[in-house]
């Protein structure tokens, strides 16, 4: 079709330009008008949450690269003279550190939503594997960003996240010098490393505008797990969940800057304020706290090759959970069966960070290879076994008919929460 | 989608019959008014970052020492990344600088606007044109047809004084803010 768009706002100015490049009727369309299942939790307000921290970390990050040096030599004073010298350079440093844990705490949250209320079943399952995408960059670049200031654990770190790759039968050696582009982490693995770091977030950036717009086709997924049968069960996006997603960014916010303010460094390891040395390890290596679960499940397998494989697994087995999964019901809330098991899954990731966290020895071992156990059952034997075996409670007749008077049978197990809700 | 908009309807305006702009209309604008102020507070650390760091403040201020520089000598210093020109001036040089019409400047400045002590200018190394780096400081350099500075990048001549004479320069050369703290040593910033 060729010819100006038909444009529908009044505004001479906007109508001119939306008659040649309809982006504000894109908008009116997709963040206005779009219709929103009514019945959303505070859950729903993650997806949205994540985005803006996205956005805090590109900015902030962005302004930290016009002080910090990438250079073995420069690195750690550069990142000291940001904290002493720059004007707020501290709160650039502060906001950008503390931003990384908050986008995981928003995502992990997000995931887990996705999880209880089965967001992930059909049709939205490339919408599910694009998030795990997003997850996979997002590490990534966590994982680089914490090298960058050159501290005792950026470069520990870095030594034995990038030694993960040596486990690679016959290659692994050579894939690691090409990593390092020398024969340890050195400067060369910085420069890369920055270089990759500031990279990425742009790359998330458009994977998340792969995840809205998938998100967009398919509508999105509500507590009840059924689709809206019609204009009755739907509100407009804006102004209901505006306004609800703004509520939600208030109290993010307000944890974030206490996080930012209060207790800066109590999500990061004071080893790191010391500067990296290549001939001393720190005695206690941990990594970032969003990935010690994997940690503790790579320390959990005896064997280097497995425990890299399981560790790199856990995360590339999400891509498949769209086809483990095998119950047609999405919401756990008509799963009387599966929840229990669910929530065994969350505490056995919680175990597992926290023994990621203590030595890999005596107890804490036997207790990863616990939590590891279950962390792979979950998706490979419950889930699975489940979807045959569970007796899932009756589903509503649509997202209205629980809250509206004359909405038709309410099935008894199904009615209550919804009502709630309401 | 109906009932949606019957519930605005109820929410969103006032009490029937209810004189003025409608609740609705203020808590939009109230809001909007908050949000656009936390950005703004927001984005001020941001825009303070780029501002000169409290290191590179630090090397604000350079110290001379001028007991060296023998009458007819010049030397260039660093300040705040930018050279800075110090001549001894010979009284020949001062008097050449004193025996000029102002009204056939381009700048019009009296020698003695530009100096603390007759013998000693110190002014800015940099042309007041496209910010070059006149020549005149060596003894076997191009001084120009007025005795002080050339710049070879468009031809602008300054006279003993730092003044522009002749060529695209607009202004004379910048005297910087510096004070004596001995009679032979000199802050300049």
């Amino acid at each position: 079709m060729v010819g100006l768009h038909k444009s529908e706002f009044k505004n001479p100015v906007v109508r001119w330009i939306d008659q040649r490049l309809p982006i504000p009727s894109l908008l009116q369309k997709e963040y206005a008008q779009f219709p929103t299942p009514k019945n959303f939790n505070y859950f729903w307000n993650f997806g949205a949450l994540a985005m803006v921290n996205l956005v805090i970390m590109i900015v902030t990050g962005i302004f930290l690269a016009m002080h910090y040096t990438p250079h073995t030599a420069y690195a750690f004073d550069s990142v000291e003279r940001i904290m002493r010298d720059v004007n707020y350079g501290w709160l650039l440093r502060y906001i950008h550190m503390n931003g990384a844990s908050m986008f995981f705490i928003v995502v992990y949250i997000h995931i887990f939503r996705g999880l209880y209320y089965g967001s992930y079943k059909a049709p939205r399952e490339l919408l599910w594997m694009l998030g795990v995408v997003i997850l996979l960059l997002m590490m990534a670049t966590a994982f680089m960003g914490y090298v960058l200031p050159w501290g005792q654990m950026s470069f520990w770190g870095a030594t034995v996240i990038t030694n993960l790759f040596s486990a690679i039968p016959i290659v692994g050696p050579d894939i690691v010098v090409w990593l390092w582009g020398g024969f340890s982490v050195d400067n060369p693995t910085l420069n890369r490393f920055f270089s990759l770091h500031y990279l990425l977030p742009f790359v998330i950036v458009g994977v998340v505008f792969l995840h809205v717009v998938a998100l967009h086709i398919t509508g999105s997924n509500n507590p009840l797990g059924i689709e809206p049968k019609g204009p009755q069960d739907t509100i407009p996006f804006h102004p209901y969940y505006t306004i609800k997603d703004t509520f939600g960014l208030c109290i993010y916010l307000i944890v974030f800057a206490f996080l930012v303010f209060f207790a800066p460094n109590f999500l990061g390891h004071p080893d790191n304020y010391i500067p990296a040395n290549p001939l001393v390890t720190p005695a206690h290596i941990v990594p970032e706290w969003y990935f010690l679960p994997f940690y503790a499940i790579l320390r959990a397998v005896p064997d280097k090759l497995g425990g890299v494989l399981l560790m790199f697994g856990s995360i590339l087995i999400l891509f498949v959970l769209p086809w483990l999964d095998t119950s047609p019901v999405r919401s756990m809330r008509f799963r009387p069966l599966a929840r229990p098991f669910f929530w065994m899954f969350v505490i056995s990731c919680v175990v597992l960070g926290y023994a990621g966290a203590m030595p890999a020895e005596g107890i804490w071992v036997t207790i990863s290879r616990v939590g590891t156990a279950y962390y792979f059952m979950y998706f490979l034997v419950i889930l699975p076994l489940l979807g045959k075996l569970e007796r899932p409670l009756p589903l509503p007749d649509s997202i209205a008919a629980p809250v509206l008077r004359g909405g038709g049978p309410i099935p008894a197990g199904a009615a209550a929460k919804p009502m709630e809700k309401a | 989608m109906a009932d949606a908009a019957a519930i605005a309807d109820t929410q969103g305006r006032g009490k029937e019959g209810e004189a003025g702009p409608p609740r609705r209309d203020f808590l939009k604008l109230a809001t909007t008014a908050m949000a656009a102020i936390g950005v703004g507070a927001f984005a001020w650390p941001f825009i303070a970052s780029m501002n000169p760091s409290a290191s590179v403040l630090a090397l604000a201020s350079t110290e001379v020492d001028l007991a060296p520089i023998q009458a007819g000598q010049a030397i260039t210093v660093m300040w705040r990344g930018k050279p800075v020109f110090v001549r001894h001036r010979t009284p020949e040089d001062i008097a050449a600088a004193r025996d000029v019409n102002l009204a056939q400047l381009p700048d019009p400045q009296p020698d003695s606007a530009r100096v603390q002590k007759p013998e000693w200018l110190v002014m800015l190394g940099v042309c007041t044109h496209l910010g070059c780096v006149p020549l005149g400081q060596r003894p076997t350099d191009q001084k120009g047809d007025f005795g002080g500075w050339f710049c070879p990048c468009h031809g602008s001549h300054y006279d003993t004084s730092g003044r522009i004479r002749r060529g695209p320069a607009p202004r004379n050369l910048e005297v910087p803010e510096y004070t004596f703290l001995t009679e032979t040593s000199i802050r300049i910033g």
